[in-house]
């Protein structure tokens, strides 16, 4: 990764990677989606994914969050694989259980927010922190509720999440996700499926835990000047392939490519 | 007539007893068929080949064979292998198998209705396969076959009926008595049908009942409840009262101020029951 100047403080602190993608290739089928894809996320980094659809963003989000079965390569989460590892030269898949311990650092947050509708909001948050991490109830509900305080949405502890309108939704999956404490946050087009003007509360909360923690954090989004605000990097997504990536300012305003500058002129 | 209403009203207690034999059939046979659905049914979705084909191949089997000739075959030849069962387990058995398998299929595909988003989220919250089968998929896939199995129940209800076959004394077993004695096959019979069809509803009753409370978990009404009906009856209300206010308002500002009149035939809301 190369030094910039807002590259994040916790960088030096851990040796290995947050994410680490080695000749990574996703095919669904006969289509290949990703090919021989190498990247590495530092610690507390925020990197934006931007390219036209189909370019294989949120694929690579899927993949890190264990959605979608490698085809073929490796990932490392903190420098452990997460779903298969190289055994004296043979792939090897890691077992289930494993897994899913890796996957308890990792949170993610979805384009249909994908709250269970058959659990209040208080329930959606402390379901996995108590199941998963064996948080008691008493000291999981406390945590939600401050979490929930944090998103601005105090007050719906107790409602049905289909009461709520899309934006509050979306808040409410956040602070799902950001209940289990992630050292990484995948987040996928968090807001497309909103109305305009519920965008901005989302994205409010967003820049408020960008500034105020230093979780990792991979998104894709349409919002571009989100993706400056926040970014360390932008990476520039073509066929399966990092076209270019670089700090958001060099992307956004001195992109390399024909391709960057003609996708950047038909989102911007 | 009169002799036919007299020969019913000796004839009650037995009547009583059948019905009896009837709802105990239909109360454990659909207890063992949703039992038995909810086994085969989550073992058909498993990722495992070892669940997934042998419950495949059980529903399939007691799917594509007769109700009738599974009974007679625990009632008949069972016991020439040693399992001596009562007719009344037989009945159970043959009922909760038979439709144990239709029912495992409406459980299988439900589960596979549920939102993909749903399994993603819980993956991304790193529960277990039990815990988000248990938690998540299952209370929402129980919402979406409930109407499904409720129709599979009535006619489990309905085939109760060929437990007569093996001694069992159920209503159609005492219906037949009773056109026997009273010698009036249009007079047992239709009481039979009438019978059946009560039980029929209340059934019906109970499964709407689980549908709603299914619903409501979900934070969902079922369409065209109760409460819908009411909160377009309280709509329809608000909007004759608004139209009228507007009549009147339209007619004190006749002449005063043409651009603003309102037309107070228009229903100023469209889309808002103005109909209703």
């Amino acid at each position: 990764m190369p030094p910039t100047e807002n590259t994040p403080t916790t960088a030096s602190a851990s040796s290995s990677p947050a994410i680490e993608f080695t000749d990574v290739e996703k095919s669904f089928g006969p289509t290949t989606v990703l090919k021989n894809l190498n990247f590495t996320v530092a610690p507390g980094e925020r990197v934006t994914l931007i390219g036209p659809s189909g370019s294989g963003k949120t694929t690579i989000l899927r993949l890190v969050m264990t959605l979608e079965e490698l085809t073929d390569g490796y990932i490392f989460v903190d420098g452990q694989p997460l779903t298969f590892e190289n055994r004296g030269g043979k792939r090897v898949e890691l077992p289930k259980k494993r897994t899913r311990e890796m996957t308890t650092r990792i949170g993610m947050v979805f384009q249909q927010f994908n709250l269970f509708p058959n659990m209040t909001v208080l329930e959606n948050i402390i379901e996995a922190p108590v199941h998963v991490l064996g948080k008691s109830k008493a000291e999981a509900s406390k945590e939600a509720k401050e979490l929930l305080e944090r998103v601005g949405l105090a007050d719906k502890a107790d409602a049905h999440p289909t009461r709520l309108s899309g934006g509050q939704q979306q808040r409410v999956a956040i602070a799902r996700a950001l209940a289990m404490s992630p050292e990484i946050l995948l987040l996928d087009e968090v807001t497309s499926a909103l109305d305009p003007e519920l965008v901005g509360d989302v994205l409010g909360v967003l820049r408020d835990i960008a500034e105020t923690t230093d979780i990792t954090m991979l998104l894709v989004t349409h919002e571009m000047q989100f993706a400056r605000d926040v970014s360390h990097r932008v990476m520039m997504f073509d066929g399966g392939q990092v076209l270019e990536e670089g700090p958001p300012d060099q992307i956004f305003n001195n992109p390399q490519h024909e391709r960057t500058r003609s996708f950047l002129s038909s989102v911007l | 007539m009169n002799d036919n209403v007299t020969t019913l009203l000796n004839f009650l207690p037995q009547l009583w007893e059948g019905v009896q034999t009837t709802i105990i059939l239909t109360v454990a046979g659909s207890i063992g068929a949703v039992l038995i659905a909810i086994i085969l049914g989550l073992s058909m979705t498993s990722p495992s080949a070892w669940l997934r084909v042998p419950a495949r191949i059980i529903v399939e089997f007691f799917r594509g064979t007769s109700l009738l000739v599974q009974l007679f075959w625990l009632f008949f030849v069972l016991p020439l292998f040693g399992f001596d069962l009562d007719p009344m387990a037989c009945g159970i058995g043959a009922l909760a198998l038979n439709y144990g398998a239709y029912c495992a299929e409406v459980v299988r595909s439900s589960i596979k209705t549920v939102a993909p988003g749903q399994w993603e989220a819980a993956i991304a919250l790193s529960l277990s396969p039990t815990r988000r089968m248990i938690r998540v998929i299952f209370p929402q896939a129980w919402a979406l076959m409930i109407p499904s199995i409720a129709t599979l129940l009535i006619q489990l209800l309905k085939g109760t009926a060929v437990v007569s076959f093996i001694t069992l004394s159920d209503l159609t077993d005492k219906t037949t008595q009773l056109r026997q004695s009273t010698g009036d096959t249009m007079f047992a019979f239709s009481v039979s049908l009438i019978i059946y069809f009560a039980l029929a509803w209340l059934l019906q009753e109970l499964m709407n009942f689980l549908e709603r409370r299914a619903a409501s978990a979900l934070g969902r009404r079922r369409p065209n409840s109760r409460t819908d009906r009411r909160e377009a009856r309280r709509l329809a209300r608000a909007d004759a009262v608004r139209r009228d206010r507007l009549a009147s308002h339209a007619a004190a500002n006749e002449g005063a101020n043409h651009s603003t009149g309102a037309d107070p035939t228009k229903n100023p809301f469209p889309g808002q029951g103005g109909g209703l």
